[in-house]
């Protein structure tokens, strides 16, 4: 399995992990604060700022207008001037109402001045479905930030990784967009499934982007997927194997940089793909990892299948909800067909 | 002056509307008890309840005609029913039934009643262009009918209401901007997030008029409201105007409000509009035969809606791909896509 396997006894939640590493990071640096709406005294919707104003005060662990331009593009200028401020969307589906601050100049201000400005910025946002919330509040946006050049893109899936993740993203001198999906944040009104809960070290440690981790090894079929659906690949894994097939489960971790040689060792190993996605499936993730096998070892390809959300936006009601987020049956009817090859 | 008739519609439709909310809330809860779980029960996702703001929807949208759009923010049951949205087919949105208004693809903050020009949206402050947008229309067209945008006073900071003031000042559009104030957004106290304490000074800035009604107090607000929808529809241009309600349940279901003193807490429940009007009310004569019959015609219509609500099928899983457009594009299938790329034929 993963590095999670240190000797620790110590288990905790997502969200209790990726508060560790952010109070952690404001204790040893004081440039990192954290903006945000209900991050205070409510300590962020989905757990994401839990008991950081009583050790921070107001001054670090802000309170913002719902004023997201205003909030982000602060943010981002408080990090061209050497600060490394944290700041949340409190959904990822509310980055259109700043979507220039992050398209047009978080993304884009390294570049344009050929690299004499950078944007140590980190911006978390609570992504994903599975709670009947609808089109407005169900997104993951995956693709949507990975798609333009110069932000990174971090998706957790345990809180061993988050906790690693977000050190990574709080040092590093780029704008790190950290997407954590709410199912796995271990919230006590939204059940999260077993696997995000891990042990987790208390000293600080690092994940270096760009690695992906085996979440499972096998070697007939190669799962590669990331944030909730790594958990829904692992249980249709264990439902395979009953079966017969043996199959590997990557958790990407990051999409940007995006760790091919990983996928594509498994692949030459393995022969075939099934990529599974909780985005939209046209332009997205999907299509950019089977085009990126297809780019590095074409001949290690005999099969491929993508599960990912069909395109339409998420519905509210449960059934249809529930057709179009792929579940553990989705993707392990995926794998049966590329094993059978039909 | 209110007519004593006028009173009385106002007054049922709070009722309605109140008793909605407390219904909804139980029938949100079922299931989700003990343990909250958001995605159990008839009513899963999040429900955000407009318990205390009956007077700001009732006030404003009597002076509203079917012609006359209105869109709502995220908490939208009580600005609906005051717009005469179908309750029962917006109940049954809201238990994500097939025969709902959206046939159970919208949910409870994207309700859409197209016969009555109102809709809502989950993300804050966006209804405002489009409510702008409706006036421009009307303009255009040389009608008469204005639009109306709700919004809650924690949007007031957001740009897409603000370009909204600029937008429409400059080009005179018959819309009124409705702000609740209801004190709270989500866990930020107004104060702490907002430079004014009156979100109507905002119009100033817009050179247009702005009001408040700071208090509870539907008449009050349909007096400020019929001369702010009086001016738009007499093309004088829009106007902002500022209702001070409260909030008595938590920003969602689920919302344990730790963050809210408890006196606050009793304050808003305090200041109740629907007791205040029924005060009025009594002082006109009517007695505790009338108040209790009105409030038995609105119970028994929730009642109904709701019982028909439920009785209404589900959507079938494979509903979901319908309607991304009214005109499908060719091309656009729901068969799997076959990716055989290295299967070397077709190479």
């Amino acid at each position: 399995m993963s590095d999670a396997d240190d000797a620790v006894d110590r288990e905790l939640t997502m969200s209790r992990a990726m508060v560790e590493s952010i109070a952690h990071e404001m204790r040893a640096n004081e440039e990192v604060f954290y903006m945000g709406e209900d991050v205070a005294d409510y300590g962020g919707i989905f757990d994401s700022t839990q008991g950081l104003l009583d050790e921070f005060g107001r001054d670090r662990i802000m309170d913002v207008p719902i004023s997201e331009t205003a909030y982000l593009g602060a943010a981002v200028g408080a990090a061209q001037e050497g600060m490394r401020p944290i700041a949340e969307l409190m959904f990822v589906d509310f980055f259109g109402v700043a979507m220039d601050q992050i398209y047009n100049q978080l993304a884009k201000n390294t570049y344009m001045s050929g690299g004499n400005v950078n944007v140590p910025l980190v911006l978390t946002a609570a992504v994903g479905g599975t709670y009947n919330d609808a089109a407005q509040h169900s997104q993951t946006l995956y693709g949507t930030f990975a798609h333009v050049p110069g932000l990174k893109v971090v998706v957790p899936s345990t809180a061993y990784d988050a906790k690693g993740l977000m050190h990574n993203a709080i040092r590093d001198d780029d704008p790190v967009m950290y997407l954590f999906h709410k199912r796995l944040m271990g919230i006590g009104w939204m059940p999260a499934p077993d696997g995000p809960k891990t042990p987790v070290p208390e000293t600080d440690y690092t994940i270096p982007f760009g690695s992906a981790d085996v979440k499972r090894e096998g070697a007939d079929v190669t799962v590669v997927t990331l944030g909730l659906h790594v958990h829904r690949a692992l249980d249709a894994a264990e439902s395979l194997a009953a079966g017969g097939i043996d199959a590997e489960v990557i958790d990407l971790r990051t999409l940007v940089p995006l760790d091919t040689e990983t996928i594509l060792e498994s692949v030459r190993k393995t022969g075939r793909l099934v990529v599974v996605d909780e985005d939209y499936r046209s332009f997205g993730v999907t299509g950019e990892i089977i085009a990126s096998v297809a780019d590095g070892d074409l001949d290690a390809l005999d099969a491929v299948e993508r599960v990912a959300v069909p395109d339409v936006p998420i519905p509210y009601a449960r059934p249809m909800e529930n057709e179009v987020i792929p579940d553990a049956t989705d993707i392990e009817a995926s794998v049966r067909e590329v094993v059978s090859g039909e | 002056m209110v007519s004593l008739g006028r009173m009385r519609e106002l007054y049922a439709d709070m009722v309605t509307a109140r008793h909605y909310e407390e219904r909804l809330q139980e029938e949100y809860l079922e299931g989700k008890q003990p343990a909250f779980d958001i995605s159990a029960g008839p009513i899963p996702g999040e429900l955000h309840l407009a318990a205390g703001q009956e007077a700001a929807a009732v006030g404003v949208c009597h002076h509203l005609r079917a012609d006359d759009t209105v869109t709502a923010p995220h908490r939208p049951h009580h600005v609906a029913i005051a717009k005469g949205v179908d309750l029962k087919r917006m109940t049954a949105e809201i238990f994500g039934r097939k025969t709902g208004l959206g046939k159970g693809k919208g949910g409870h903050m994207h309700l859409f009643d197209p016969d009555v020009n109102f809709a809502c949206s989950g993300i804050i402050a966006e209804g405002c262009p489009p409510a702008a947008g409706a006036a421009l229309a009307a303009k255009k067209r040389n009608e008469d009918s204005v639009a109306v945008a709700f919004l809650g006073e924690g949007a007031i900071d957001q740009g897409a209401f603000l370009e909204s003031l600029n937008f429409a000042s400059v080009h005179d559009l018959p819309v009124v901007f409705v702000v609740e104030d209801n004190d709270w957004a989500i866990s930020m106290p107004k104060e702490r997030v907002t430079d004014v304490e009156n979100g109507s000074d905002r119009a100033a800035g817009f050179d247009m008029p702005g009001f408040r009604v700071d208090r509870d107090d539907a008449l009050a607000v349909y007096e400020a409201a019929g001369e702010a929808i009086g001016r738009a529809r007499d093309q004088n241009g829009p106007t902002l105007l500022e209702v001070q309600v409260h909030r008595r349940m938590g920003h969602f279901m689920g919302d344990p409000q730790t963050y809210r003193p408890d006196d606050d807490e009793e304050a808003a429940l305090a200041r109740d509009s629907i007791d205040r009007l029924e005060s009025t009310l009594r002082d006109h004569g009517l007695g505790d035969d009338d108040l209790s019959a009105i409030r038995g015609d609105a119970e028994e219509r929730v009642e109904e809606a709701i019982a028909w609500a439920k009785e209404q099928p589900q959507p079938a899983p494979e509903d979901a791909y319908d309607d991304v457009f009214v005109n499908p594009p060719s091309g656009v299938t729901t068969e799997e896509p076959d990716f055989d790329l290295a299967g070397g034929d077709d190479r």
